[in-house]
This record gives C-alpha cells, sequence and structure tokens, in this order.
C-alpha cells in the first residue's frame, strides 16, 4: 500500500493517466477482497472501517425500507458491538429521520452465559415488520462465536422480508467467511483487525436495491457510499485480507496454542480465576478472564507499567472503562463485570510474551489483592 | 518518588504535574470521571479530559482515566441533594474531596504502588519532620486559597499528598503553563458545582431530583408574614438575595429554614446575626490532635469567606465555635474550617455546622 500512500497522489475518480493507475489499484483490491469474501466485486462497498459498515448496514437498510412506508424493527443480539447496537438506539429514537426512519423497535436479543444468541428468542423477536436481523460472526470482548447458519435458517423462515447482516470484522483473520456468511446480505468487516491500516473497511452488499446511501456527494462506490476512495487503505485491506486468508489455518492453530498457554498459566498461577466463555466457542485471538475482588482499571494501570497491554469492556468517550454490557448480557453481575479483562492475541504474538504476561499478571493481581 | 497526580484538565494541576515532572519525580496522570450527566466544564467533561491527556502528552507521562461516577453518586451526588432536601446547604467539593480524591483515589494510589497523591490545589503541605505532625497551610495566592476545601485532611492524608503549586500565585501558574505550552494556560477557572451545567443552574438541577416546596416568610422579630418563597429547599440561611426589604426599608437576611412548618425566618443583618455555631460532633476531623477546649482560633465560614475570630469549645458533646464579634449566620451544612490563631495559615481541622 505504501506507493498509493506516498507516491500515487491521484483522486481514483479522475481520468488521467495517475488517476486510472489509482483506480485499478481500487478495482484489483475490490476483486481480491470479493473473492476472498464470496461475492461478487459489485458487491463490494468499500468504507472507512468497521463502524462505518456497520452504520451503513443498520441505518442504510432501515432508510431503503423506510420509503415504502411500512413500520420498522431490527432485531440483533444484546451482545453488538456498539457500531450496530448504537445507530438502531438512535434511530429508534428519532434521530435518523434525515434519512426517512421514522418509528422503530429494536428487539435486542438476550445471549446465553457463554454469549451466544438464543436462536428461540431470536425467532420469537422476529415478525412480517422485521427489516433488518443483525447477528455479530464472532463477538470482540469476549470471542465467541455465533451460530450464523442456523440464524440465517431460522431468519428467512420465519422473516424472508429481513436483511441479514453479520459483522464479522473479528472473525475475518481466522476463518473464510466465502463459507460463513454466504447465506447473509451484508458482511462487515475492517482492515486493521486483520493487520492492516486502521481507517479501512468494506462492507458487503449482495443486492443494489439493499439500502440507501447515508453519505451523499460524489456517488462513489455505486452510489452506496461517496467520498474520495482512500486508495492506499484499500489496497492495505486488500493485502491484510489476503494474508489472512493464506496463513488463517495456520494461524488459528498456532494462536490457540499461545491463548491456551496464555488461559492455562493464569488459571494456575492466579487463585479466582474464571474464563468468561468456554474456550471451545471462542476465536483463538481471545483469552477474557475475571480476577475476583480485583479492580480492572487498577490491574491495568499496573499491566500496562508491567508492558502488557490488555483491555477491559469498552471505552466511553472520555476514555474511563463502562462495565461491559456483553458481560451484563451474558448474566454477570456489574461488579464482577468489573473484574474482567481482555488479552489479546494475534500474528506477532510469540511464547516468550506469553510467559512475560503470566508473571506480570499474577504479580499484579497479588499486588492488588495485598 | 513515584506520585500519582490527578489532573483534572485544568491548569493548576497540569502545571502540578509538569511541577513534579520538572523535580524528578516518576510522575502518572489520571483524570476522574466523576459523572454521568450532563456538564459544561469541572472534572466531569470528555474536553476537560482530553485537556487533561494532551497536558500528560505534552509532559511525556501516563495517563488514565479512572471511572469513580457510581461513588460519586453515592458519597457526592446523592448527599449533596439529601442536605438540599433538608434544607441545609451541603459543600459537594468538600465532600468529593472527603470520600473520592483523598480517600478511594489515594487508597488507589497507594495499592498501585504510589508514594504520593499530588492535586493542583493552592494550598501547601509542609512535611513534618523528626515525628513532628504534616502542616496544612493555606496557598501563597489569597485569592486562590483553597486550604478551606482541604480542611477535613487528617495526617493519614497529609502524610502522602503534594500540593505542587500551593506556594504559587495563580497569575504564575499561568505564566508557566503559556511557557510550557500547555493548552490549558488561558482556560477559566472553574466555577460553581461541577456536576451541573451553568445553563441548567441549582434550582432545575434539584427540581429533577427531589420536590420543592412553597414556603412562607416570617419576619423573625414582628411574626409579619412577608410573602413567600418558591421553593424553600434552595434558601440559605444568611441569604439575602431574593428577600425583599421589610417594611422599615431594610435588608433582610434568612435567619432560619423550618423544612417542617415550610417557613422561612428573615429579620435584618443585626437581628440574624450570631456570636457561636454549633457543629455536628461527628464531623470533626483534625489535621493533627483534637483542639483542646477554648482554643483560640480563627474560622472560615465558605470557601473564600473572610476569616474570623473565634474560640472552640468542646461544649458536652455539642462542640461549638464562639466568634468574636457578631457574624452572619451560619448554614447547618457549611463547613467551619478552623486556623491556628497564633499562625493563621496553618489549618487545624473543621466541621459541619449543626
Amino acid at each position: 500500500m505504501a506507493p498509493f500512500a506516498a507516491v500515487t497522489f491521484a483522486n481514483a475518480s479522475g481520468s488521467h493517466a495517475a488517476a486510472r493507475a489509482a483506480r485499478r489499484a481500487v478495482e484489483e483490491a475490490r476483486e481480491l477482497v470479493a473473492s476472498l469474501l464470496g461475492a461478487a466485486p459489485s458487491e463490494v462497498v468499500f468504507t472507512s472501517g468497521g463502524t462505518e459498515s456497520d452504520n451503513l448496514a443498520v441505518l442504510g437498510t432501515l432508510a431503503e425500507r423506510a420509503r415504502h412506508g411500512t413500520p420498522l424493527a431490527i432485531a440483533c443480539s444484546s451482545i453488538q458491538h456498539a457500531a450496530v447496537l448504537e445507530p438502531a438506539r438512535a434511530a429508534s429514537r428519532g434521530l435518523a429521520q434525515v434519512h426517512g426512519i421514522g418509528a422503530l423497535r429494536v428487539d435486542e436479543v438476550a445471549v446465553s452465559t457463554a454469549g451466544v444468541i438464543d436462536l428461540d428468542a431470536l425467532e420469537d423477536a422476529l415478525g412480517d415488520d422485521t427489516a433488518l436481523v443483525s447477528v455479530m460472526h464472532a463477538n470482540n470482548e469476549v470471542g465467541t462465536l455465533q451460530p450464523l447458519a442456523e440464524v440465517a435458517r431460522r431468519v428467512r423462515a420465519r422473516a424472508p422480508r429481513a436483511a441479514l447482516h453479520t459483522d464479522a470484522v473479528q472473525a475475518a483473520k481466522y476463518i473464510d467467511l466465502a463459507t460463513t456468511t454466504a447465506g447473509f446480505d451484508l458482511v462487515s468487516i475492517s482492515a486493521h483487525k486483520l493487520g492492516g491500516p486502521k481507517g479501512a473497511g468494506a462492507l458487503v452488499v449482495r443486492a443494489p436495491s439493499l439500502l440507501a446511501p447515508l453519505q451523499h456527494g460524489g456517488g462513489q462506490e455505486h452510489e452506496r457510499r461517496s467520498g474520495t476512495h482512500d486508495v492506499a487503505g484499500i489496497v492495505g485491506l486488500a493485502t491484510a485480507l489476503a494474508v489472512a486468508a493464506k496463513t488463517a489455518g495456520d494461524e488459528r492453530v498456532r494462536v490457540a496454542e499461545l491463548r491456551d498457554r496464555l488461559a492455562d498459566g493464569l488459571l494456575a498461577a492466579v487463585p479466582g480465576t474464571v474464563e468468561s466463555a468456554p474456550r471451545d466457542e471462542v476465536l483463538p485471538s481471545h483469552c477474557h478472564l475475571r480476577f475476583a475482588g480485583v479492580d480492572q482499571e487498577e490491574l491495568l494501570v499496573l499491566l500496562d507499567r508491567g508492558g502488557v497491554y490488555a483491555s477491559a469492556g469498552s471505552s466511553c468517550a472520555s476514555g474511563a472503562l463502562e462495565p461491559s454490557h456483553v458481560l451484563l448480557a451474558m448474566g454477570v453481575a456489574p461488579a464482577e463485570a468489573r473484574t474482567a479483562v481482555r488479552f489479546s492475541l494475534g500474528y506477532t504474538t510469540v511464547p516468550g510474551e506469553i510467559d512475560l504476561a503470566v508473571r506480570v499478571v499474577a504479580d499484579a493481581v497479588g499486588a492488588l489483592r495485598g | 518518588m513515584k506520585v500519582l497526580v490527578a489532573m483534572s484538565g485544568g491548569v493548576d494541576s497540569s502545571v502540578a504535574a509538569a511541577r513534579l515532572v520538572a523535580d524528578g519525580h516518576e510522575v502518572v496522570g489520571a483524570t476522574l470521571k466523576l459523572w454521568g450527566g450532563s456538564s459544561d466544564s469541572g472534572c466531569c467533561s470528555v474536553a476537560d479530559v482530553d485537556d487533561a491527556r494532551r497536558a500528560a502528552q505534552q509532559l511525556a507521562i501516563a495517563h488514565y482515566v479512572f471511572d469513580m461516577t457510581e461513588a460519586f453518586d453515592d458519597s457526592v451526588v446523592g448527599p449533596y441533594v439529601a442536605a438540599h432536601a433538608a434544607a441545609r446547604t451541603p459543600n459537594p467539593c468538600i465532600e468529593c474531596n472527603r470520600h473520592i480524591k483523598f480517600d478511594r483515589l489515594l487508597d488507589r494510589a497507594v495499592r498501585l504502588g504510589f508514594d504520593a497523591l499530588a492535586t493542583g490545589h493552592h494550598a501547601r503541605v509542609l512535611r513534618g519532620a523528626g515525628g513532628r505532625p504534616h502542616q496544612l497551610r493555606r496557598g501563597a495566592d489569597p485569592d486562590k486559597d483553597q486550604s478551606y476545601v482541604l480542611s477535613m485532611l487528617g495526617q493519614r492524608q497529609l502524610a502522602r499528598v503534594v500540593l505542587p503549586i500551593g506556594g504559587m500565585t495563580k497569575a504564575a501558574v499561568r505564566a508557566e503553563a503559556a511557557a510550557l505550552g500547555l493548552r490549558t494556560a488561558s482556560k477559566p477557572d472553574s466555577q460553581d458545582v461541577c456536576f451541573i451545567r451553568s445553563d441548567e443552574g441549582r434550582a432545575r438541577f434539584l427540581g429533577g431530583r427531589l420536590a420543592l416546596h412553597r414556603a412562607s416568610v416570617v419576619d423573625s422579630t414582628s411574626g409579619d408574614d412577608l410573602g413567600s418563597v418558591e421553593a424553600l429547599e434552595l434558601v440559605t440561611v444568611g441569604q439575602r438575595r431574593g428577600f425583599a426589604p421589610g417594611p422599615d426599608g431594610r435588608r433582610r437576611y434568612v435567619a432560619s429554614v423550618d423544612p417542617v412548618a415550610r417557613r422561612v425566618m428573615v429579620g435584618t443583618a443585626e437581628q440574624v446575626a450570631t456570636l457561636a455555631v454549633e457543629l455536628d460532633p461527628g464531623s470533626l476531623s483534625w489535621t493533627d490532635a483534637p483542639l483542646r477546649d477554648g482554643a483560640p482560633v480563627i474560622a472560615q465560614l465558605s470557601a473564600h469567606g473572610r476569616p474570623a475570630t473565634a474560640t472552640f469549645w468542646w461544649g458536652d458533646g455539642r462542640p461549638r465555635v464562639h466568634f468574636g464579634t457578631p457574624t452572619r449566620p451560619v448554614a447547618p451544612g457549611q463547613t467551619v474550617a478552623l486556623y491556628d490563631a497564633s499562625d493563621p495559615d496553618s489549618v487545624l481541622g473543621s466541621g459541619i455546622a449543626a
């Protein structure tokens, strides 16, 4: 992607040679992304990342459906990323009227204590008015994989008019989306979760009639997403996705082994440690633990100072931690949710780091427990 | 020394952090998220956190945001509303210092391995050498002195509290911030209660949280009915604003508020003036040791109130401060800070008016 960041300054929508070179890079990237996601090139819409892809999927679909004047409903799992939950909630509060979205019912469907969507509850939430069902591929915090095939089967049977969206941002690194998301109308991915640049993503849109644009302007991306192409970001996204596809098989095994080493190491070294979700149901990259009696804010400070960069829940605008809505939805009490820390592993993680992390975490928890 | 500095996003705490860095300490910044509601300034808004974070970046120190909204709600906002409901006049800044900054945050600093907690308050801590107690003293800038809102600190806290800018004037603080290129250099001083938006105001904030009651206004000497006020919960003993002069044309001040009878008693300045205030015995705290009976003190009744000579009496479980000359009445709930009569910058302790 570097040449497109540093050398090829041209706008991919222009008509001169430099613009054509940029446009060619965008279209090659589009074909690559499409083939890896099991989509046609015309179905790939480049965006600025996962949040924009999710917003476009949710609000774009609702805006399109709203044109027909029927009452709208959306069903999503209660552990969706804020990039899905918040646009849905905002629209239900009447904040998306500029896109023509009026009254909207939002059903946030319960999940099990393992963090897996309750399929019966999902079915109960579906109706003739259901415009969109959004169920993430794998949860971003605890990493639990969702039963996408069963979700698709039930939604098609119960609400055939509903569009199906999955936020596959977390899963894309390890899972062949061409297979798992084939039954979905809309699929979100983000480059930075693949080792690519921050600020680039894509939304697969299976049919042109699925959504109305939220952003108006030059009509790029077949009128679905106006705005000058971020050529370097798009090339970075495609390259990262291609590398992920090539390495996913080996990485799934390698990273899972490291994650097991970390989780088992901490379970052995730190009494009162609980895994938030069963390991065989989560992505290899996720290790989500709760340390009884330890405040996550304090633990993160000590981990940071010990060179272990972990996270907890999600941050609000100020940067303060909020109790994880995912853990709360999984039935974890708020006080216990504040003892949770998420460790993320990836292509750069090596065994020595795992052993260091176990030592630093054990020491930090020991210090905080006094 | 490893120091955790509480950074509000204001100029004082930014410079406090800068001074500690310049002195060679290992410094880490922390900003508290205290209020979940909407707020325009003070310790609470996202913009303030951004300012604190930017100052930390410029000083090349780590910075964390700690969410203490629940504790703040429980020990500051809740009691603030409850006090107004009981026709008392609370001081939320003092309660925040007592329960949040110099309790929860201080404890957290210790747990995280810090030797000290620093803040940007305009006051000074004089380290006690050779087993002598640590002293809390007024800040060097008389207009900005904040020793009043720290007057409930004891030795446990003072041993670990560092106030790096207490020896500076506000002008010097701003000049130093400007010299360091900090964004906060020309930021206005925070005003009023941090969790109440200035465009909302106290009446609307409280009105949304408790029932406000109309009360009759009665002249304390003649018993004459002087009309009514809309909300007795918003009336403070000693208040003049909002009360019309009496039939004699002289200004009226609030002498007392009776929430049960829903009556506000008013009188002239001389009539409402008082020679003593009783303190809630459970609220007394001492920077070092309890005062002896009859100790001469200097009393300060509000954050920037005029110091008054007085005497402290234990009074058989009903401790009192007797003033040398008649003074405006002290509203129940207000903090009375006590300073040493022979060393008027030195804080001895404080209590809350019963």
